[in-house]
């Protein structure tokens, strides 16, 4: 660490009072713990959704206590209505995929430590980033006001596919103002979220710290930085295909429902638009949308496996260099999504060949992962135990992905329980590793006490165990020919599959149970865990170079100067130690590790 | 703890396999003509995508197994082969895969979609609405009457909006609540949507197309085993979404006819 005047137009003053310091506050360290605070209430809330979805499909007529409290129609002596299972199931969804899988890994750790990483002393436009979250809170609590108001929310699902979405309460319940509001909350969702990236791309490209080259950015710096640029794409194109959507409600408009329809028993008075459109515009977000939860994971994890492995991955350059393939082809994979759905059967086929060709890139990167476990010295830890079982969980669900890849398989798992195996796996456990992971990595750092490690590792155990229990069998029920989001199974030759539903459902229950302990213990461990040291895990980034937690302007008021790469592991470093931080001075140990 | 982690990897990707291998729980078998290349696709797939997956998860086993807690007596190693061979590696094995089912696999796409019906495909109607399927069969005439949007009704039961009054070729068109069809009789299949997106799932048939409101869609296939089947409904249509369905008769062609003639009487 060097001494160096602060930038003054970056620096801003300390914050005064408790407004200022922790609910209006410019500091992204705050705004990336409240992002992440949203995360964990989104996520709970998420999971009790699911409980309550996976105890009705396993047992229909079970009378649930309190399940009448989601809608003001209610559930008639605690059993649910049809229309409430399919809304408690789009909120569930909404809620994981918006406010928790792309709100976590991405707004919370980002904006935490992007700046530190890069040796920044805050995101260049800290107000704007103030405002991302404020305006992220308002899209969550417009989500979550379509449960009180009118029939409930909508019953359309997450993708929310027109005209369902767009003629309005005469498809059924949920479909007049609830609709509305969740367009309404994606709309402005995508408005925090573009804010969001357009602090997190200057930051990496501006703020760097004098010595910090590209090649020398951790990975989580370069995984932030490409799904800035996706989010800048998908969420500018999500925005509008959902103000288009309120208008058709609205305005009267037509952009997605055609002439002629008869809804209801009554001619639907729109006339022209195209239902396909919505599609092709959601799912231009969707997809990409799928990476933007999971890429900051395969960047937590190759920084957290790097510095548990105690040497860097085989290869930099390759790992970024695959992620920001994955980013490039992640827009031409879109249709996929679309094999049956009427869209001309030649671009099924122009959008199948990326899709196979984009796990050439994800290969490559889990072969790293893997190879650069050989002959390493692997530290077990809840953090490296999550990274590991990220990996595995990666590999279950992106070999899934090849079936779902092939539009001729895809005859037989379209809308099926395969799809919602695959990506549960892959998108959603998967990322949610990550998280974990680095939650168990970065809390010390974030809040200055280190995490009961017992507990962190109970934990493992019982969600990486459980979560291939809940997942593994949702595929043997999409060969089956099992259909998804149906609230009952009354086809005959689905009934033999219910004993597999009622297995899942035990396995979600316990495995939502044990998400408990993580609760406990960051709760119990933010007041009276351990006080952390600096660097604990001896890791080599620049967050590790300030105290635990940092001070407001992260370096106090000095500015790193980096001399090294992110992961100099397993050299002969000074003091005997096997590391050289990133703002050692020149020189200290090869650049190379020693290796056999 | 690294020990057991290796095993419970190992245990978990042979136990995932088993159901899998012991064809635990598996589609209604195929009953159509074009049925056994996406059954074949599938088979393929199963077993290329099931060797990658037991083989990764089995040498990150072995690695955690191996090198995990290792101290600093033990020099970090490298990869033989490195990173350049990983990359290549990858190239070769997904490479290959992606040529192997991904253009092969287009033959099975393109028997279902890209070759048209045959000249004397048994034409019949199906229309989507919430929450039910309606078939409809041209008649002795062969041709369908139009349609009039705004004479549909559930309510006087006319479900697709015929005027048979003025429309001379919707006189003799037969509606149905099922879909029967002769065996070894190819059908082709003209989908359109009252309402909202749905879809004609028939898993037995190995078929499934979305309903998209607004645009008339086909399908063609053989049936070639008599038996009743089930057709559902895939895309998300509402509150009875889950219980849209109908069934599909294969009979033979003098059951078919006699069975047409007879629904035929109920117009």
């Amino acid at each position: 660490m060097h001494n160096m005047p602060a930038d003054p137009t970056l620096h801003h003053a300390p914050p005064q009072g408790f407004i200022r310091k922790y609910i209006f506050s410019i500091d992204h360290k705050v705004i990336g713990k409240q992002y992440y605070a949203l995360g964990l209430v989104a996520v709970v809330t998420g999971m009790v959704l699911s409980w309550i979805m996976r105890v009705h499909l396993g047992w229909t007529n079970a009378r649930i206590p309190g399940v009448g409290f989601f809608t003001p129609a209610g559930a008639p002596g605690g059993l649910m209505t049809p229309e409430l299972y399919l809304q408690i199931m789009t909120m569930h969804a909404t809620l994981m995929v918006f406010f928790v899988l792309t709100v976590a890994p991405f707004a919370a750790y980002g904006n935490f430590f992007l700046p530190i990483q890069v040796g920044a002393e805050d995101m260049p436009f800290p107000h704007i980033n103030m405002m991302s979250f404020w305006v992220t809170l308002v899209a969550f609590c417009v989500l979550v006001s379509s449960f009180f108001v009118g029939d409930g929310p909508t019953l359309a699902g997450w993708t929310s596919y027109a005209p369902l979405s767009a003629v309005g309460a005469a498809a059924g319940p949920g479909q007049g103002t609830g609709q509305v509001l969740w367009a309404v909350s994606i709309a402005i969702f995508c408005v925090g979220q573009l804010l969001g990236s357009l602090n997190f791309i200057p930051t990496t490209l501006d703020l760097r710290a004098k010595g910090m080259t590209f090649s020398r950015m951790p990975y989580t710096v370069w995984a932030w930085f490409i799904t800035s640029l996706m989010g800048l794409t998908a969420f500018a194109v999500l925005m509008p295909a959902c103000v288009l959507l309120i208008l058709d409600h609205v305005a009267g408009t037509s952009f997605f429902v055609a002439s002629n329809l008869v809804v209801n028993d009554q001619l639907v008075p729109h006339a022209g638009g195209s239902t396909l459109l919505w599609q092709h515009l959601f799912w231009f977000f969707g997809h990409p949308e799928v990476y933007i939860a999971i890429v900051p994971g395969m960047g937590i994890v190759s920084h957290v496996l790097s510095t548990n492995l105690r040497r860097p991955l085989l290869s930099y350059k390759v790992v970024i260099g695959s992620m920001l393939t994955i980013a490039f082809l992640s827009y031409m994979v879109y249709g996929h999504h679309m094999f049956v759905s009427g869209m001309n059967p030649v671009s099924s086929l122009a959008f199948s060949f990326p899709t196979l060709i984009i796990t050439i890139p994800a290969t490559i990167i889990v072969l790293i992962w893997l190879g650069s476990i050989y002959k390493s010295r692997l530290r077990i830890n809840s953090a490296s135990l999550f990274a590991l079982g990220f990996i595995s969980m990666f590999i279950s669900g992106g070999i899934s992905g090849f079936f779902l890849a092939q539009p001729t398989i895809d005859i037989m798992l379209h809308a099926t329980y395969f799809v919602v195996g695959h990506f549960h796996l892959v998108m959603a456990v998967a990322a949610i590793f990550g998280i974990f992971a680095g939650t168990y990595f970065w809390f010390p750092k974030m809040f200055g006490r280190m995490l009961d490690e017992r507990l962190g590792k109970i934990h493992f155990w019982l969600t990486f165990v459980g979560a291939y229990c809940i997942f593994m069998p949702f595929h043997y029920l999409g060969f089956a020919a099992n259909v998804r989001r149906y609230q009952a199974f009354v086809d005959d030759y689905t009934v033999h599959l219910i004993p597999v539903h009622r297995f899942i459902t035990i396995a979600a229950l316990a495995t939502g149970a044990a998400q408990f302990i993580f609760l406990y213990n960051i709760i119990h461990s933010r007041f009276w865990g351990k006080p952390a040291p600096e660097n604990p895990w001896e890791a080599t980034s620049l967050e590790w170079t300030i105290p635990s937690p940092p001070p407001f302007d992260n370096f106090g008021g000095k500015h790193p100067i980096v001399t090294h790469d992110a992961y100099q592991y397993g050299v002969d470093g000074p003091d005997g130690k096997d590391y050289v931080m990133q703002d050692a001075p020149e020189g200290i140990a090869p650049q190379a590790p020693a290796e056999s | 703890m690294a020990k057991l982690l290796a095993v419970t990897i190992i245990i978990i990707a042979i136990g995932s396999a088993i159901p899998i291998v012991g064809h635990y729980w598996e589609a209604p078998a195929n009953v159509s003509t074009h049925g056994h290349l996406i059954d074949d696709q599938m088979s393929d797939t199963m077993v290329e995508t099931g060797i990658c997956f037991l083989v990764s998860q089995i040498i990150l086993a072995v690695f955690i197994w191996k090198y995990a807690n290792r101290g600093r007596e033990h020099r970090i190693g490298r990869l033989p082969g490195g990173a350049l061979g990983l990359v290549i590696l990858a190239f070769l094995v997904v490479g290959s895969e992606v040529i192997a089912l991904g253009v092969l696999g287009t033959h099975a796409w393109a028997e279902v979609y890209f070759k048209p019906p045959g000249p004397n495909a048994m034409p019949v109607q199906v229309q989507a609405g919430q929450f039910a399927f309606y078939f409809r069969y041209p008649g002795p005439d062969g041709v369908f009457g139009p349609i009039h949007p705004d004479m549909i009704s559930e309510a006087t039961e006319n479900f697709f909006g015929l005027d048979t009054t003025h429309d001379a070729a919707s006189k003799d068109d037969i509606v149905t609540a099922e879909m029967d069809i002769p065996i070894n009789r190819e059908i082709h299949l003209l989908m359109h949507s009252k309402d909202l997106g749905h879809s004609f799932f028939v898993p037995a048939m190995r078929i499934q197309q979305d309903f998209v409101p607004g645009l008339d869609l086909s399908l063609h296939f053989t049936a070639d085993k008599i038996g009743r089947y089930e057709i559902v409904c895939t895309q998300l249509c509402g509150l009875g979404h889950y219980n849209m369905k109908a069934y599909l008769s294969v009979l033979s062609p003098d059951d078919f006819d006699k069975w047409l003639k007879q629904e035929a009487a109920l117009q």
